[in-house]
């Protein structure tokens, strides 16, 4: 096995025994990148010699410690040193284009790290590059992208999902080992689902969102995607966490998620909420959901049917408050400070409506206007007002299905990943395709979504939902099952090409 | 015709706290532009608001000492518009739960009270600073901005509609800037913007035909408190002409929308219309989601009341009560907190507070209007402290230099910072207090003016000054006045 197509887990493991270099998995990821990222296009921006120049820092931390015990404390201490990790374009990167997948700010170098990358930089991880999203993180397919779309490993044809699209085809592909996505209504989950890796969105507040470009600010998180269940706590146990900086951030200690995978279902009561398995819902993806929900029944977990009944009005309500939020949060990118500035405009209102005319994409326009237009006086009450209400009583159905059961079972996404150019003309069944995971934003819960097999060659996601604060609970759930059913026997690589091109990396 | 001034306000104050209201950075005036901002206050990408608990304190203080109800539960909105200095392009602003409510202001007006409700007060930031290359924003070839101002906490204070006057207008913002000084929560400088005012002003006019009031019109950014008066001044009178002139508006004439927003040349002594921010006043307002609500309890807010100082209202009657000093003398010590502790302390050093009051609202105040307007800016910036003013008092109250003397020798303090020992030392003005010094003098004056001497044995007393004033002559001015007419009457008695 390449080692860019290992776990972090185990290249961890390679790593603290000095097997491998820091050197040598990164070089192994950009020779893996180098295949085929011109056709995946899964980054915006690399940074070759910034991850060598890491992975040669890690690898002389790790050669001093091994002469004291002092320096092996400090290798068990981050364990996630050395590791490649590929970061979703929204996340703020000191000396490194954070262009939020647009136009506007292509050329925007910021001067700080957002809380997440100081985190990860702390804990030795390798940042590998920037990756492509849904412009400013809305859309479902990354074809929003102000630059390019990003295609699925499974099958070029069909879009990766989105808006972490770039982020989540990176870990599928071996251009990553780990990487970070950000979630307002789904985005990590629902391009894990697409492109068979695990993804987890965690309680609003777990992880602070200080440096995250934001969309929706009452249910954006930042949050894991990986290969497994234990590379996906690993990582969330370096993002989780108390942020001064962030006043929505939860005061709290943080438990140890590995800590937390052992042990079974049995007795585990897992809740099957009816409106998720009605006949939106494709069959070949229902069937993968039910056969895995027979996994954790025959685990002796007790499966039981619940219901949320205000799940059809969540995605309305959705569409209503996080357009709202939208349009307020991009109201900056006004070309006064940085980002895109018309030229040549002959007052400052004009300079403000060309500079964003010409920057933003239709979706994040459609978005803004949405946002603006329920904000507005007269409307304010009959739409943003009423969306608000609507949360309540989403949230209410969860606290309810709680009472009855432990965890709730659902599909990720109505069907697994859909060609290129299918939706992007049809923004209602674009915002369908994150049914299944934005009443999880709405009230705030985790939720992590894992691989349960392949229909017609293309990966279906199991979504697992928790009560707030039990990302212990969901990640010992995920990993029974995805021990019990190895439900992915292959991985996704690039097509032998005729001639190995040529990597002065690997020369080297 | 019979007409009714109708004046409202709105005050903004900035707080005087260390560091910006959602970042560590400095509140510092006067510094290079652009140098005291970050990430936060310039509204970059991801960063978020983190709020200072002390700018809560200071408002929910000023809130107190305005007689406010304070809310145990408000939250932050977002206000919403495009210009340049708001990085953002919001301001985060309390919209529908402010943090006091309901509060009250007494004033003075020809020495009768006068009430003025406060409505709201509310905390909110400030937006940064424009430097135009021409007059204003529009037309100007090019504009600088300055964030350093950007981010700074200010408190908004919203007056009900209860100000009758130009005049009670200005009143009512003098005694604002006392209470806030008073508590310490901001400098209200008008010259360097930390206290703004936008005045809303329309007319109740009475006549034959019934009520009519004329459209309000806000006048925003009025930087002095002589520009809010004169302002308001013109604004009415141009009400009244309006009315005058054109009447009634025609029936069925939509006047919701009627609210007019002006600006105030200083310079032509007029108003005029001002060109909008934006097309349509509307600032979509919603819950800011960065931000929790503030939840006080009322310990703490009982624990911020008991640490407010005495309030300028409760000092002026401990002065008449405690001093003895009539209700305008107490008023005018207790205007501004530096005088009334300059009153206060030199009072006490000297045990004399007649004196010192006189002193202190006679000759300290007329050097001190010399250096403009705000008493208290001069007063802090000048070298007269208690102790400097009690020593050249004492001069005076034990008769050591005369009060003409006095006064030249407080000049020359508040000149040069020098003490008064060493001016009096250095002009040699000690009063020449001794009787055998002075008996000889006062026999030659008399031996030169038989005339005089005449006038007063026939019952002309008044004469005595003419004598007195030769002695004082011949001694420079430092005879002791008082010893020198004691010994003239004993001479010619």
């Amino acid at each position: 096995m390449k080692l860019c197509e290992m776990t972090a887990y185990e290249l961890s493991a390679a790593l603290a025994e000095r097997r491998v270099s820091a050197v040598e998995v990164v070089k192994a990821v950009f020779e893996r990148i180098d295949a085929w990222e011109e056709e995946l296009r899964c980054y915006i921006t690399l940074d070759r010699e910034g991850a060598l120049a890491a992975a040669r820092e890690v690898d002389a931390e790790r050669a001093k410690g091994a002469k004291g015990t002092k320096g092996a404390k400090e290798a068990n201490s981050r364990p996630l040193a050395g590791i490649p990790v590929a970061v979703k374009d929204n996340l703020s990167t000191r000396g490194l284009p954070t262009t939020c997948g647009s136009r506007h700010l292509q050329h925007y170098i910021p001067p700080y790290d957002a809380t997440v990358i100081e985190k990860i930089r702390a804990a030795g991880m390798i940042v590998i590059g920037k990756t492509n999203m849904d412009e400013f993180a809305m859309g479902s397919s990354t074809e929003t992208s102000g630059f390019y779309p990003t295609r699925n490993p499974w099958d070029t044809a069909r879009i990766p999902g989105g808006s972490s699209g770039g982020s989540a085809a990176a870990v599928a592909a071996g251009e990553a080992v780990l990487a970070l996505g950000s979630d307002t209504g789904g985005s990590i989950r629902q391009p894990a689902a697409f492109c068979g890796v695990v993804g987890l969105k965690p309680t609003y507040g777990l992880v602070s969102r200080y440096g995250l470009g934001a969309y929706g600010s009452s249910f954006d998180q930042v949050g894991p995607l990986a290969r497994d269940v234990r590379d996906t706590a690993m990582l969330l146990q370096v993002l989780a966490g108390y942020d001064p900086l962030d006043s929505t951030s939860i005061h709290r200690e943080v438990p140890d998620y590995l800590a937390a995978l052992g042990g079974d279902v049995r007795g585990l009561v897992v809740g099957l909420p009816q409106e998720y398995f009605s006949p939106g819902i494709d069959s070949g993806v229902r069937a993968a959901v039910l056969a895995a929900v027979k996994v954790l029944e025959e685990g002796g977990a007790i499966i039981k049917e619940v219901s949320l009944p205000h799940t059809e009005y969540a995605l309305a309500a959705f569409y209503l408050i996080a357009p709202s939020e939208c349009s307020s949060n991009l109201a900056r990118f006004d070309g006064i400070r940085y980002g895109y500035r018309a030229a040549g405009a002959p007052d400052t209102v004009t300079m403000f409506c060309r500079s964003r005319a010409e920057s933003f994409g239709p979706e994040v326009k459609r978005r803004i206007m949405l946002g603006t237009y329920a904000l507005s006086s007269g409307y304010y009450d009959a739409y943003y007002l009423k969306a608000q209400r609507v949360r309540t009583l989403v949230k209410q159905d969860f606290d309810k299905a709680f009472a009855e059961c432990q965890v709730l079972v659902t599909p990720t996404t109505p069907t697994t990943a859909f060609r290129l150019g299918e939706k992007i003309n049809d923004p209602l069944a674009m915002y369908m395709t994150d049914i299944c995971t934005i009443p999880v934003n709405m009230a705030a819960l985790p939720a992590i979504s894992v691989p349960c097999g392949l229909v017609g060659g293309l990966p279906v996601g199991l979504q697992l939902i928790a009560p707030v604060l039990q990302e212990e609970l969901l990640l010992r759930t995920a990993y029974y099952y995805e021990q019990a059913a190895a439900p992915l026997s292959h991985c996704p690589k690039p097509e032998p090409k005729p001639e190995p091109k040529p990597s002065s990396e690997v020369s080297k | 015709m019979n007409y009714e001034t109708i004046i409202g306000l709105e005050v903004h104050a900035e707080l005087l706290t260390a560091s910006k209201l959602w970042c560590g950075c400095s509140t510092a005036f006067g510094n290079e532009p652009n140098t005291q901002v970050c990430p936060i206050c310039l509204g970059l990408p991801g960063t978020l608001p983190v709020l200072n608990e002390k700018a809560v304190e200071y408002a929910v203080k000023a809130g107190l000492a305005l007689g406010c109800r304070i809310a145990e539960w408000s939250r932050f909105d977002r206000k919403q518009y495009f210009y340049p200095d708001l990085p953002k392009a919001y301001q985060i602003s309390q919209y529908d739960l402010p943090l006091c409510r309901e509060g009250r202001v007494v004033i003075t007006v020809d020495g009768l009270s006068r009430e003025v409700g406060i409505l709201r007060v509310h905390l909110e930031e400030e937006a940064g600073k424009l430097v135009h290359s021409g007059e204003s924003l529009h037309g100007s070839e090019y504009s600088l901005v300055d964030y350093n101002r950007g981010g700074i906490p200010l408190i908004e204070i919203v007056t009900a509609p209860d100000l009758r006057s130009p005049e009670e207008a200005r009143i009512f913002l003098e005694r604002l800037r006392t209470v806030l000084r008073y508590i310490g929560v901001s400098d209200c400088k008008m010259e360097e913007g930390s206290l703004r005012c936008d005045a809303n002003v329309n007319l109740r006019i009475k006549d034959e035909e019934g009520e009519y009031r004329t459209p309000i019109v806000e006048i925003k950014n009025l930087n002095s408190f002589r520009a809010v008066e004169r302002a308001l001044t013109y604004e009415v009178r141009r009400q009244v002409d309006e009315f005058m002139e054109k009447g009634r508006p025609p029936a069925g004439t939509d006047l919701s929308r009627t609210k007019v927003t002006a600006g105030w040349n200083e310079a032509l002594g007029r108003t005029y219309v001002q060109r909008q921010k934006e097309l349509a006043d509307d600032y979509r307002y919603f819950p800011d989601p960065d931000l929790p609500p503030v939840v006080l309890s009322s310990e703490q807010v009982e624990k911020w009341r008991a640490e407010l100082p005495e309030l300028p209202e409760e000092k002026e009657s401990r002065f008449r009560r405690e001093y003895g000093l009539p209700a305008y003398d107490a008023a005018v010590l207790t205007a501004s907190r530096a005088v009334a502790d300059l009153f206060e302390e030199t009072a006490r050093l000297t045990g004399d507070a007649k004196m010192v009051s006189n002193w202190v609202m006679g000759e300290v105040f007329r050097l001190l209007k010399g250096a403009g307007d705000d008493l208290e800016q001069a007063l802090r910036h000048c070298s007269i402290t208690p102790a400097a003013l009690a020593e050249l008092l004492l001069f005076v109250k034990n008769e050591r230099i005369n009060a003409n003397s006095g006064k030249e020798v407080l000049e020359e303090m508040y000149r040069t910072g020098k003490a008064a020992t060493q001016i009096i030392a250095e002009k040699g003005l000690e009063q020449i207090s001794g009787r055998d010094q002075l008996a000889g003098l006062v026999a030659e004056v008399i031996a030169a003016h038989p005339g005089v001497v005449e006038d007063i044995k026939n019952g002309k007393k008044a004469a005595i000054g003419f004598l007195v004033g030769q002695v004082m002559k011949a001694t420079k001015g430092k005879a002791n006045p008082k010893l020198v007419n004691e010994l003239i009457t004993q001479s010619l008695s």
